[in-house]
């Protein structure tokens, strides 16, 4: 638990020295989902239709956008491998790192993402709706990212190749967090999605940082 | 299992299997085709476009069941480092990616005809889909890390990642009231399906099967090659550099 708290500690702390990298995924974040208005038309109605949709990808590319430097930096300047050759055990670490993650991007996210809907048109009451399922959501982006940015650390343009491996495994979360916010918008309960988003949330927490441990201990070798 | 683990071994027993792979593809193929193609009764709302079932369905089944084959193997491979299970998971990938695409291409052209539309976003349709991308995605981190040895474990854990795709695909169309007609062969209660039509489909499954079988064998013996030749490559450069007149040391020729 030391452990825990002392990598979270130094991640989020770095996360706040270096301090652009966490704002620009935000201004990404928002001007992605400024560019639909643009590209679809200021119509109400048809914003109203598709707001839900829009903030979830965008919020989803912001998350992938960010996990190119979620192990990189760490595994550039060797600081990597001491953490793994330190007391606790290495998905403890993934885990300290992956929700320090989560509190510097995805959480920035969540609480923009109520903004985003009501310049989006989204009915008013679809917004807590919105934010819870992003709230539940985000984690298993950060959780499941975790996997592919572990996978591709060691490599040169990993990025591209990155996007390839997530972008499959975010369809489910994906798809309960629209059908959520869906749900409010024609009456019907989101209750179900969001227990659904939760599951996979704990699901992804369970699982993830196993493979995600096992994927860095190869690029350690 | 480690009994097959010697690739001299595997050689042999694989020489050996692959004729009667190759018989028993062709002779199911050939029958299945002549069976559904020209025997089996034209389908009385569907016309003849039903005999694109005959490549759809077995299509679709090799698509998931390869994708459960190389998640087996890439498990075998990550547990007691088998490099052979590795080998045949990075054979079955493209096997299975072209399989998925299969399915979704006479999906799709059936789906004309059919429901009017080439392409819904059903839930059967867009889990197959995102499984094709998870067989590219395999296939590209394979590409990318130079070591098989390294490349082959990373894969596996993505493939292992991947698997949870599998059930949504198999059960989306009973969760999800979509397009896509639910299962009418593997069913508990008997298959819904006559048995005209029912028999050129399951020959068609042996062949697809077969042949599956025979292709994997075919490419994990030329997988096996081109590792030796790079390690011959490897070798005979050795050679040649201590033969330039530079001298190296024997710790560091033992070493490279």
């Amino acid at each position: 638990m030391t452990g825990f708290l002392a990598v979270l500690r130094r991640d989020l702390l770095l996360a706040r020295r270096h301090g652009s990298g966490g704002a620009l995924v935000l201004a990404f974040f928002v001007i992605a989902a400024a560019l639909f208005p643009l590209g679809v038309g200021p119509e109400p109605g048809v914003l109203a239709r598709i707001a839900g949709g829009v903030v979830w990808i965008c919020g989803l590319l912001a998350v992938l956008l960010s996990l190119d430097r979620l192990f990189q930096a760490d595994h550039e300047d060797g600081s990597l491998e001491q953490l793994a050759l330190a007391g606790p055990s290495l998905w403890v670490i993934v885990l300290a790192k992956v929700a320090a993650h989560w509190l510097s991007i995805g959480l920035p996210l969540v609480l923009l993402a109520p903004l985003l809907g009501l310049l989006l048109q989204l009915p008013l009451e679809a917004l807590p709706v919105l934010t819870l399922s992003m709230l539940l959501g985000t984690p298993s982006l950060c959780l499941i990212g975790g996997i592919g940015a572990a996978l591709t650390v060691g490599i040169r343009r990993g990025g591209v190749l990155l996007s390839l491996l997530v972008l499959p495994l975010y369809v489910p979360p994906l798809i309960f967090g629209v059908a959520a916010v869906e749900a409010v918008v024609t009456g019907l309960g989101a209750r179900p999605h969001l227990l659904l988003l939760a599951a996979q949330a704990l699901a992804a927490l369970a699982l993830a940082p196993w493979a995600t441990a096992a994927a860095l201990r190869l690029a350690l070798e | 299992m480690h009994r097959f683990a010697n690739p001299a071994r595997f050689a042999r027993l694989s020489a050996r299997a692959l004729p009667w792979a190759w018989a028993v593809a062709g002779l199911a193929l050939g029958s299945g085709l002549v069976g559904g193609l020209l025997l089996a009764p034209a389908d009385y709302q569907q016309g003849d476009s039903v005999r694109i079932m005959f490549v759809h369905v077995p299509s679709a089944w090799m698509a998931m069941f390869v994708y459960a084959f190389m998640a087996a193997a890439s498990a075998v491979g990550l547990i007691w480092r088998h490099a052979l299970a590795d080998i045949a998971a990075k054979a079955a990938a493209p096997l299975g990616a072209g399989f998925t695409f299969a399915a979704l291409a006479t999906g799709s052209l059936w789906g004309q005809p059919m429901w009017g539309t080439w392409w819904v976003w059903d839930a059967r349709l867009t889990s197959v889909l995102v499984l094709f991308f998870l067989y590219l995605g395999y296939i590209a981190l394979w590409q990318a890390i130079e070591d098989p040895g390294k490349a082959a474990r990373a894969a596996a854990i993505l493939a292992l990642v991947g698997v949870v795709n599998l059930p949504i695909i198999k059960f989306s169309v009973d969760w999800w009231n979509t397009l896509h007609q639910p299962a009418s062969v593997l069913r508990l209660a008997g298959p819904t399906i006559h048995s005209s039509m029912l028999w050129p489909l399951l020959l068609m499954a042996v062949g697809f099967k077969a042949y599956f079988v025979a292709v994997l064998l075919l490419r994990m013996h030329a997988e096996l090659n081109w590792r030796r030749i790079r390690a011959l490559r490897l070798t005979a450069g050795e050679s040649t550099d201590s033969s330039h007149g530079f001298a190296t040391l024997p710790a560091e020729r033992a070493s490279l």
